[in-house]
């Protein structure tokens, strides 16, 4: 059976997308992340073979950009006492997403998933590798990490 | 957890820029015109696909066909499609009388392409009947073939379909509806208005 033409997925999901690597990467690199997302979806595309579950097929490549995102930053060398090489501050991102991104891998991947693309917990386990539980417990860490930063 | 709400994100430039390079095997827009909004796709070969929109019912069907038949990697890309769009245009502004956009027809089995080739060599104003067509594509009495063939012509306007007629001169059918083939003959001058 053929997948459906690959712009009807854009049109369902990739808003979604976009809010996604928003909350996980930043403003700053999700427009190279979502780019490298969608090239990454269009060509293995036609050989796929999870077209029951398209939303989280195209998530699972989002996440696993957004991860490169993350790997690359730690590896770059972070100058010591220069805080003029850090970002600009993020419009209208809120500072949630930006404490979000300073949480444990799988913290910051579920919280990403579950409330920037409104995924479902098993959608979200199917994509992370792990039990429906494990990620229920990984969203609770990471609300009770950002409630004790939040209130201080 | 109320501060944890999406971010607000408009992906429109995003993805016309993916659009506009990204290695689709189908790239698809709709083009107005005056017998009716046209769904175009084309792959690197060239234009596959004309479609009237509301005959079959409507584009979904039809963009789904394309997907089954060539290829599910299609991405709507009006930029891509600028050619299509300008020679339509030229034409059916009467500053156009012969059409130079390459074509595919990876949607046509071997006989019904080569009547529609034959097809294509009808000039602008002129008109074939279904049997001179089937002996120009080599099938000398296949008139009634050379209807079938060309009543499912993937890319009618370009590929002339409207320029054969039956042997005793009416206009017989036509993909689109026979209302747009007497439109387009007028259009070539054939018909007047009062016919």
């Amino acid at each position: 059976m053929t997948p459906p033409p690959f712009q009807r997925l854009l049109d369902a999901h990739a808003t979604d997308v976009l809010r996604f690597l928003v909350g996980a990467v930043g403003r700053n690199d999700a427009e190279d992340a979502f780019q490298e997302t969608l090239l990454s979806a269009l060509r293995a595309y036609p050989s796929l073979e999870h077209a029951d579950n398209l939303r989280a097929w195209l998530f699972t490549i989002a996440h696993r950009k957004a991860t490169d995102v993350h790997r690359a930053r730690a590896r770059r060398p972070v100058p010591v006492g220069v805080v003029e090489d850090r970002p600009a501050p993020e419009p209208d991102d809120g500072a949630d997403w930006e404490l979000v991104r300073g949480l444990p891998p799988r913290q910051r991947a579920v919280l990403t998933l579950r409330y920037a693309a409104d995924l479902p917990h098993k959608d979200i386990a199917a994509i992370l590798g792990c039990s429906e539980d494990a990620s229920r417990r990984a969203a609770a860490d990471g609300l009770n990490t950002l409630r004790k930063e939040l209130v201080p | 957890m109320t501060r944890l709400a999406p971010p607000h994100v408009d992906p429109t430039a995003a993805l016309a820029r993916f659009a506009a390079t990204a290695p689709a095997d189908v790239v698809y827009a709709f083009v107005d015109s005056p017998v009716g909004r046209l769904l175009a796709a084309g792959t690197e070969r060239g234009l596959a696909c004309l479609g009237y929109e509301d005959v079959r019912g409507g584009s979904d069907p039809l963009l789904e066909r394309l997907a089954s038949e060539l290829s599910p990697r299609m991405l709507h890309a009006p930029a891509r499609l600028d050619d299509v769009r300008r020679e339509l245009d030229e034409y059916f502004e009467g500053r156009r009388t012969a059409f130079e956009l390459p074509l595919d027809f990876a949607l046509t089995r071997p006989f019904a392409r080569k009547i529609l080739q034959a097809t294509a060599g009808i000039p602008f104003g002129a008109t074939s009947t279904y049997g001179k067509v089937a002996a120009d594509a080599g099938s000398p009495g296949a008139a009634r073939a050379a209807g079938g063939a060309l009543g499912s012509n993937p890319i009618p306007i370009v590929v002339p379909c409207h320029r054969v007629l039956a042997s005793n001169g009416t206009l017989h059918g036509y993909t689109g509806g026979l209302e747009r083939k007497r439109h387009l003959l007028e259009l070539e001058g054939v018909l007047t208005r009062s016919m």
